[in-house]
């Protein structure tokens, strides 16, 4: 005859309890805080929504007609330094996974994060002072030679302070964030298809094509996400750099440009009051939902890929 | 198709043909295409520059040499080696020209900043603050005491919170809350810095009802909100790769959980949490939106972080740039020297960061 054992229960010690409470309380402080965030913003937003549109800096027709040229701006110079940083992050990505040497390929991607670690403040010292100076003659030829195009209606900038200079340090800004995940990813395919295809007889470049760019699309996908991300909502490059104005304007050249959110924050906020500041977290409001939802996205995309992220 | 000579590598010594390396170029023919092409382009434009007396810009040489480069080895190579492999070789430059331009504007950077920066780099910007400086003098040291209080503020509340959230995810974690903290972790990575100085504003104007509210605690809040995520991630990364045998090994001696977690797991990464941690610092360090907009500016030295305005490093750089006085290139020089220092730091945390990585980490292989 045999009696089954009694089970013993694990011991739950207090000490247990007030640790796990308290990693539990850390996690959740987190969600707490992003709520937060939109809670107040929308809470210090909602008085510049139901004002008067004539009591809003410069009396627009409504609180969207004074955002509209605001969110133009900030998407289109957005737009503009994924359009160039994309080519070359991904040429850096494929040049440090695939073709560099194996012994400095680490060195090439410490070189490249450095870029990442140079505060906004100092590029946009940099943009303003070395290159905007540098680049007007470039801005003289295009509105000289293409000035039919409408992105280079002429009169020209003669201090560079143009969007397009913008989106140029834009673009140097977030090729490291894009380089880093694209690289990652490009290190993950799978090593057997690489052999296959150059086993085949394909040549570098065609295994590439073959294996290696098909496998990380959705990486580079996001990873171009996570870069415009870090461009819509990057501040002091734009303040410091650009010639702002109120009006939507597709002309890359010229001495007025649309503003972005982020940047006219930056410039009004200090010297702003009552109902203008209001407007400005309005602002800041739509700027943070747009960000949220294109990051949410990318975050979406890489999440399905677990082993990489950004932060890392 | 072949126009070599003997002295190439398709035929050995023994004169017969090696049908494996007939067809292709030479290894050193990339290199001598890259040099002749620099070389061709430095002699036009210096020749240019001569000829119409204007300034000979070697940069610009150097860009077109690369695509001139570019042009070259396609031609070439599709001439000799067929199509296919004139599309490889194209592809190889074109890959290593996008490496080239983006050291572009770091080199550029990193020598104007220095150049620039040494000017006013001396004992003055390191004692003085700029109370009651027009013009020539001043300093920044009231900005730097600023930088190091907020950011040290931000720290101390960013590490705790972070490392607790981290050992939730890994030792505790499952199920949604879990997969919610992660997902929306990774999201808050990417809110922009201003959003984050706009909800500090938000916040303590509502609760103090003071719509001119401008602290340096604020300014940690802001930064908190920036540096918390980075923290959580790289501390989770770390603790995932403690080894499970370790824990193991503690449960089987009896070692309640939370004592495993903080005289087992902790110690084992405590490398790579500190690595994870300085980079952060590295990384909101610089940040100039926020701390505008909740920190303020001011010209005299506070240590207060709970009243009244504190200036940081990258809002006097910004400062001193977009207010200028009479003479600009003073302020000017102040702002590169401030740019300076603020890159030496940076650089300093990401060298320390590497060396704690590289001198304190475990020794896990066997």
């Amino acid at each position: 005859m045999t009696t089954a054992p009694a089970v013993r229960k694990a011991v739950v010690r207090p000490a247990d309890r007030i640790f796990a409470a308290s990693t539990i309380v850390a996690g959740s402080l987190i969600l707490a805080a992003l709520v937060a965030v939109a809670l107040f913003l929308i809470a210090e937003s909602i008085p510049a929504l139901l004002a008067d549109p004539a009591d809003l800096p410069g009396s627009p027709d409504s609180f969207w007609a004074y955002a509209a040229p605001l969110i133009f701006g900030t998407i289109w110079a957005a737009a503009l330094a994924l359009l160039m940083a994309l080519p070359v992050s991904l040429g850096i990505a494929l040049f440090i996974s695939h073709y560099a040497p194996r012994r400095i390929a680490q060195l090439l991607g410490y070189i490249i994060d450095l870029l990442a670690a140079v505060p906004s403040v100092v590029f946009g010292l940099w943009g303003i002072k070395v290159l905007a100076p540098a680049i007007v003659p470039l801005y003289g030829w295009l509105v000289d030679n293409l000035g039919f195009l409408p992105l280079f209606t002429p009169p020209v900038s003669g201090t560079g302070r143009t969007i397009l200079t913008v989106a140029i340090v834009l673009a140097v800004m977030i090729v490291p964030i894009i380089t880093a995940i694209s690289r990652e990813v490009f290190l993950q395919t799978p090593v057997l298809h690489e052999e296959a295809a150059l086993a085949l007889g394909a040549t570098r470049w065609e295994m590439i094509q073959m294996a290696v760019l098909p496998f990380g699309r959705p990486g580079v996908i996001s990873a171009a996400m996570l870069g415009l991300g870090r461009a819509l909502g990057e501040t002091m490059v734009v303040a410091m750099v650009l010639s702002p104005a109120i009006l939507i304007t597709f002309v890359l050249t010229g001495s007025t440009n649309s503003n972005t959110i982020a940047g006219n924050i930056a410039l009004s906020f200090p010297e702003a009051y009552g109902l203008s500041v209001n407007t400005l977290i309005a602002t800041g409001l739509v700027l943070f939902v747009i960000t949220l939802v294109i990051n949410s996205i990318a975050r979406y995309i890489v999440g399905r890929r677990k082993a990489f992220s950004g932060a890392n | 198709m072949s126009t070599s000579t003997a002295a190439s590598p398709e035929t050995t010594s023994n004169g017969i043909t090696n049908s494996l390396t007939t067809g292709r170029l030479p290894r050193w023919a990339p290199w001598a295409t890259l040099g002749a092409s620099w070389l061709a382009s430095l002699g036009i434009f210096a020749l240019m520059a001569a000829a119409t007396g204007t300034e000979f810009n070697i940069v610009l040489a150097l860009v077109v040499g690369i695509v001139l480069f570019n042009i070259l080895i396609y031609v070439i190579s599709r001439l000799i080696e067929g199509p296919r492999q004139a599309t490889n070789r194209f592809v190889t430059s074109l890959v290593a020209s996008a490496f080239a331009i983006a050291l572009l504007p770091l080199i550029s950077l990193i020598v104007t900043v220095v150049v620039s920066g040494l000017a006013r780099f001396d004992l003055t910007f390191f004692t003085n603050s700029m109370r009651n400086v027009v013009g020539e003098g001043g300093g920044a040291v009231h900005a730097i005491t600023g930088t190091l209080l907020i950011t040290g503020m931000a720290t101390l509340i960013s590490v705790p919170v972070g490392v607790l959230a981290a050992i939730y995810l890994v030792e505790y974690g499952r199920g949604r809350l879990a997969k919610a903290i992660t997902f929306f972790v990774d999201v808050m990575t990417g809110i922009p810095s201003i959003v984050a100085g706009l909800f500090a504003y938000a916040f303590f104007s509502l609760i103090f009802s003071d719509p001119g509210v401008r602290f340096g605690f604020g300014g940690s809040i802001a930064l908190c909100l920036l540096m918390i995520p980075v923290v959580v991630r790289s501390s989770e990364e770390m603790l995932r790769i403690v080894p499970n045998e370790l824990r193991e090994a503690a449960y089987a001696l009896g070692v309640p959980k939370w004592l495993t977690i903080l005289k087992v797991v902790i110690p084992t990464s405590v490398a790579g949490i500190a690595t994870g941690v300085t980079l952060a610092i590295s990384r909101v360090i610089g940040e100039t939106a926020p701390l505008l907009i909740i920190a303020g500016f001011t010209t005299s030295v506070n240590t207060n972080l709970f009243a009244d305005r504190m200036m940081t490093l990258p809002v006097y750089v910004y400062n001193q740039y977009a207010t200028p006085g009479v003479d600009v290139d003073v302020y000017l020089d102040r702002a590169w020297s401030g740019a300076l220092t603020l890159i030496l730091i940076v650089m300093a945390l990401n060298l320390i960061a590497r060396l704690i990585a590289r001198m304190f980490s475990p020794k896990l292989g066997r």
